[in-house]
């Protein structure tokens, strides 16, 4: 169960406005997806919902309670780039989250609790299609493999909600269909509310079954920053006709 | 023709061509020895190579008349106990100070400028205060190698967690990691290889600084024999000793990096 409530949210550095009264209810299981202009402040949005950071006014709710103000295992996350560990193998990435969850000083796991955590790594590997290249490590992946492992190794904890933040910005077309694929069945069978920042107005649309469009409400050409983006367009998505309307694709 | 960046020299080209300024410098050496010593045979500076072995012969292998010691091994014994020490003292501190400061804020406002300020202490203008202190002893020796080498691995490494990308650290914490899981989990492993690269750049003041404290304050040890002997213009004493500490910082040196390349091999850059 995730429900989110995000209410009359503003996000300032300074005298620089970046997102201004942001309102949602969002439903558990939803697949919210959000676009917009770069520096329009959807990564922002997204370090919120993450707990990375904090609004200035207003507050963000998770099933009505005020989230924590950084990050926890209710929240999985996967980046663009960097959000895996170069220093374990495919496998160990995986497990990490599992040890982290069972031992609190070591860190890590020994004799039969660390076999039940590798073999629910193994099988979570299994169902990404890594469990060839389990014991390499992640610099030895393409960018496609490492996305997986790192969707997996946030999946393996299960979280409420799922955060992207264009994960499949840097990927090849072909493999960033197999990656639509892949999320959409880890979605159904976890149950959890995902938020996914992209750019491919597409992938916007296909996958998700809520699309919000973040931009600037009102601009002052004298001063730029005077005025944060908010959401412009919020429409929920039916499967069937997942098509982005004209004036959108232009 | 192939421009010269394109053009790479085969295993045994590069050996040879390793191997030639060692072997010129040799040359030089003895043509230069020969040249003077044919002109004054009591000439001490440039020793021939026979004299030099026979000086390390009774050096390495015979004992000393007057302390019935093997000298050589135990000046080396001597520095290396101190060295060892003392990087090892380093090591430790540098790594629990740079992941202290490196990870949590509060202690990197706390520390952080104590440790630039240190760093920044000429380490053989406190060497008086140390013997004063500590007396003239081992402490006071290893005392001014850990304060001339420890301050910068520390910094070193402190900048080294720094750079560990935000979203491996925002990462561990959506799987649930505590602030200690996050450290011995995701932080020191990583800064391991680090350390080893740290400690390799840091052999060169080390030695130079248990040099000077040996030459200052000692009764045995490898730069006290140097420093001893000069007295004598005893160049047959120096250069071997000269050799054997550049052999020794070599091997370490050597050692690590094979260390390195063994025990992280995640760490190695793809070839």
């Amino acid at each position: 169960m995730a429900r989110v409530s995000v209410r009359n949210v503003w996000k300032e550095y300074g005298a620089q406005v970046v997102l201004e009264n942001v309102r949602l209810e969002i439903a558990d299981h939803e697949f919210v997806t959000i676009i917009g202009a770069s520096g329009c402040g959807k990564t922002t949005f997204l370090k919120m919902l993450l707990g990375m950071e904090t609004p200035s006014r207003g507050q963000i709710l998770i099933d009505g309670e005020p989230i924590r103000p950084e990050p926890d295992p209710d929240r999985g996350v996967v980046f663009q780039r960097y959000s895996s560990f170069p220093h374990l193998t495919v496998l160990e990435n995986v497990m990490l989250g599992l040890e982290l969850g069972k031992s609190k000083l070591a860190g890590r796991l020994f004799g039969g609790a660390r076999r039940a955590a590798r073999a629910a790594a193994l099988e979570m590997l299994d169902s990404v299609g890594l469990a060839h290249v389990r014991d390499r490590y992640p610099a030895q992946l393409s960018g496609g493999m490492q996305q997986r492992m790192s969707i997996a190794q946030a999946v393996i904890r299960r979280p409420k909600i799922l955060l992207l933040d264009e994960p499949f910005g840097a990927l090849d077309p072909g493999v960033t269909a197999d990656m639509h694929e892949l999320i959409l069945r880890l979605w159904a069978e976890n149950r959890m509310t995902i938020f996914m920042v992209s750019h491919d107005i597409q992938e916007s649309f296909s996958l998700g079954t809520r699309l919000l469009t973040f931009d600037k409400l009102r601009h002052d050409p004298q001063s730029p920053e005077a005025y944060g983006a908010s959401v412009t367009y919020d429409m929920p998505l039916t499967r069937r006709n997942a098509r982005p309307p004209a004036a959108l694709s232009a | 023709m192939r421009r010269l960046i394109n053009q790479h020299p085969g295993r045994g080209a590069s050996l040879a061509l390793g191997a030639l300024p060692f072997i010129a410098l040799l040359v030089v050496y003895i043509v230069a020895s020969h040249l003077r010593l044919a002109e004054n045979p009591n000439d001490k500076l440039l020793p021939a190579l026979g004299t030099i072995a026979e000086t390390f012969h009774s050096y390495a292998f015979e004992e000393d008349r007057r302390s019935g010691q093997v000298l050589f091994w135990v000046d080396t014994w001597a520095s290396l106990k101190r060295i060892g020490a003392a990087l090892a003292i380093s090591a430790t501190l540098g790594m629990v100070l740079a992941v202290a400061i490196g990870v949590v804020p509060r202690v990197r406002a706390f520390l952080s400028p104590l440790l630039g300020t240190i760093a920044m202490i000429p380490p053989l203008a406190v060497l008086p205060v140390l013997f004063i202190v500590l007396g003239l002893e081992e402490t006071a020796k290893i005392a001014l190698i850990v304060i001339g080498i420890a301050p910068c691995i520390a910094r070193d490494l402190a900048l080294r967690v720094g750079e560990l990308p935000r979203e491996q650290l925002i990462k561990a914490q959506t799987l649930g990691a505590s602030t200690w899981q996050l450290i011995v989990r995701v932080v020191l492993p990583q800064l391991w290889p680090r350390l080893i690269d740290s400690l390799r750049l840091s052999m060169g003041s080390a030695w130079l600084f248990l040099i000077a404290a040996e030459a200052i304050a000692s009764t045995e040890g490898l730069g006290y024999r140097i420093f001893l002997v000069r007295r004598y213009l005893a160049m047959d004493v120096i250069l071997p000793y000269v050799v054997w500490i550049t052999l020794l910082a070599v091997l370490a040196d050597f050692g690590l990096r094979v260390l390195r390349m063994r025990a992280f091999r995640w760490a190695e850059p793809e070839r």
